[in-house]
């Protein structure tokens, strides 16, 4: 033999399981980003985003105007005479007060009423020409229900002819009811896109693993560990998954503010209670975290489960 | 671990059958001999990729025991047998390369999983890939390279880790009988001056005379025969006289 073949390498014989990541990234360059998946999961992931700060905002927007309103009733003397008027305005607020469950009575001053209805009296509010009920705000302790309003309505109107009381949650209850059922609403659809997203993100582990079957089972009979094959896949996967789920967030969240903006812009008092919290953001932000670890977590179980198979 | 006990690998009346198929191999008992240059021949489709496949840990026999390096395989646990394959250097007759590295990579992936310095993983990769006449393609990807080119490629990461045992089915089926006999003297050298146990399936008559001192084990219809004496243990080195017997 005139020239010897070259004796290989000797292998440093160190066990495997090396830093797995950056390992695993040394043995296999990353394979294109191909193919809608990280595009579908995107659209997905952004619709749950949306959805969830729908629900979300709905949910802080009743909280708010039940916080405000359900402890709190008002009291119209009605009485043309203004000085009798003045005299059982004085008398209910007298009354209210001593009453347990008030924390605070108010009258409105008369100025202030005219001033609410000009709109839509024009001047007749003010000059006095059209009689104008004396309001009362009072406010309940945290916790009164209805029991207490029909206790404070039978003893003021005892005393008070004329008196008129309401609780003012009454007249939002419809609204509370409808905010109400569209939290439902924005739950269902976050349960339903989720599922969705899963699903997507489910079939994006798999469709890779699809792909990259013959890679991984060559990878197997080399001896590579489980350990090395799933760092080389999952990163793949991971790639599809975090493009999907950033571009996602960016699209629901762009969508939100913007959305939140043209409602800042109304300036009501009712939709600004609506606003985003800090806890809420939090919550839409897991969403595409939740959406990485899933297509993670798939990865790792469908990669087991052909190794399983492969012996 | 004596040297003996762990070069063994040992099958004891393995069967094998795919699916509810009647068993393609049946009774086969033998001990490879640490060291030693075996053929494994027989017409196609008797087997011999079936019976490799047991060998290299890709298939797990219906019945029977086999041990390799001092180690029950039934009964030991999936987890531990990535470090007996990482011994093992396999050239597949459908070569699986990754088709999307290179020639080079390819052949790099045995000392990249096991965590080989670079460095020396690009002197040994360069040195294997010039002596299969590889160099100039390095770059290439499988499946531009011809048939011959990548059964070159595939030989190459065979036996670049140095393994303690080499299974190689039908590794020159798609070469000049040249650059068989090259690749053969590959074989050769690992198993004389690195004492790797060499196991070629093949049904190329004309190859077994190629290594005087190989032994010989012949497969017909699932069944094992030895007319060099190949199946004793030790095998019988007065017998190895290689002649024509072995093929069909
Ligand atoms: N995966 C398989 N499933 C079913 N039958 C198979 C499979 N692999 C091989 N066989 C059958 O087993 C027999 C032996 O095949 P093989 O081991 O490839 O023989 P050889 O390598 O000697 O040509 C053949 O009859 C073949 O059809
Ligand atoms: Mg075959």
């Amino acid at each position: 033999m005139s020239t010897l073949p070259p004796l290989p390498a000797e292998t440093d014989d160190t066990p495997l399981e090396r830093p797995r990541g950056r390992a695993a990234a040394r043995l296999l360059p990353p394979q294109r980003l191909t193919g809608p998946i990280p595009w579908v999961i995107a659209i997905l992931i952004a619709l749950v985003v949306i959805a969830a700060a729908g629900g979300l905002a709905l949910r802080n927007l009743s909280l708010a105007a039940s916080a405000g309103l359900s402890s709190a009733v008002s009291v119209q003397v009605i009485e043309p005479n203004p000085d009798l008027r003045a005299d059982r305005t004085a008398a209910a607020v007298k009354v209210l007060t001593g009453l347990p469950g008030v924390t605070a009575v108010q009258a409105v001053p008369e100025a202030e009423l005219a001033a609410m209805l000009e709109p839509w009296l024009g001047e007749a509010a003010t000059s006095g020409d059209v009689p104008i009920p004396a309001l009362i705000d009072v406010e309940l302790a945290a916790g009164a229900g209805p029991d207490e309003v029909a206790r404070i309505a039978a003893a003021v109107k005892q005393q008070v002819p004329g008196a008129r009381v309401d609780a003012q949650g009454d007249f939002l209850r419809p609204v509370n009811d409808a905010l109400a059922a569209l939290q439902w609403l924005a739950l269902g659809l976050v349960a339903l896109v989720a599922l969705a997203t899963a699903a997507a993100v489910w079939l994006a582990a798999r469709n890779a693993f699809a792909g990259a079957r013959d890679t991984v089972e060559i990878m197997h009979l080399l001896g590579a560990s489980q350990r090395q094959i799933t760092a080389v896949f999952l990163r793949d996967v991971l790639r599809e998954a975090i493009v999907g789920a950033v571009l996602g967030a960016g699209l629901g969240v762009g969508a939100v503010w913007l959305l939140g903006q043209q409602f800042a812009a109304l300036g009501s008092g009712m939709v600004s209670g609506g606003g985003l919290m800090l806890a809420d953001w939090l919550a839409i932000g897991a969403v595409p975290l939740a959406g990485v670890l899933l297509a993670g977590l798939t990865a790792r179980i469908t990669i087991a489960l052909a190794l399983k198979d492969m012996l | 671990m004596s040297e003996n006990l762990a070069g063994h690998v040992k099958f004891d009346n393995v069967g094998l059958r795919y699916g509810t198929d009647p068993e393609v191999l049946s009774n086969l008992s033998f001990t490879l001999y640490p060291g030693s240059f075996y053929f494994l021949t027989g017409a196609s489709g008797a087997g011999k990729t079936s019976l490799l496949k047991m060998l290299y840990l890709a298939q797990a026999p219906s019945r029977g025991a086999i041990r390799m390096f001092g180690q029950d395989l039934v009964t030991m646990p999936h987890s531990r047998l990535p470090e007996l394959r990482r011994r093992l250097g396999v050239v597949f007759q459908d070569f699986r390369l990754v088709p999307y590295l290179t020639a080079f990579d390819n052949v790099a992936l045995p000392l990249r999983l096991a965590g080989t310095e670079e460095k020396k993983v690009q002197r040994a990769v360069g040195d294997m890939l010039e002596w299969v006449g590889l160099s100039h393609r390095a770059h290439a990807v499988p499946p531009s390279l011809s048939g011959g080119e990548q059964q070159r490629v595939a030989i190459a990461r065979a036996v670049i880790a140095r393994p303690k045992m080499l299974i190689a089915d039908e590794p020159t089926g798609n070469v000049d009988p040249d650059m068989a006999w090259k690749l053969l003297r590959l074989f050769e050298a690992l198993n004389n001056r690195v004492g790797t146990t060499v196991v070629v399936a093949t049904h190329d008559v004309h190859l077994l005379k190629k290594v005087p001192d190989s032994l010989i084990m012949r497969l017909h219809k699932g069944q094992l025969s030895d007319p060099t004496g190949a199946l004793r243990y030790p095998p019988n080195p007065g017998g190895s006289s290689v002649g024509g017997s072995g093929a069909e």
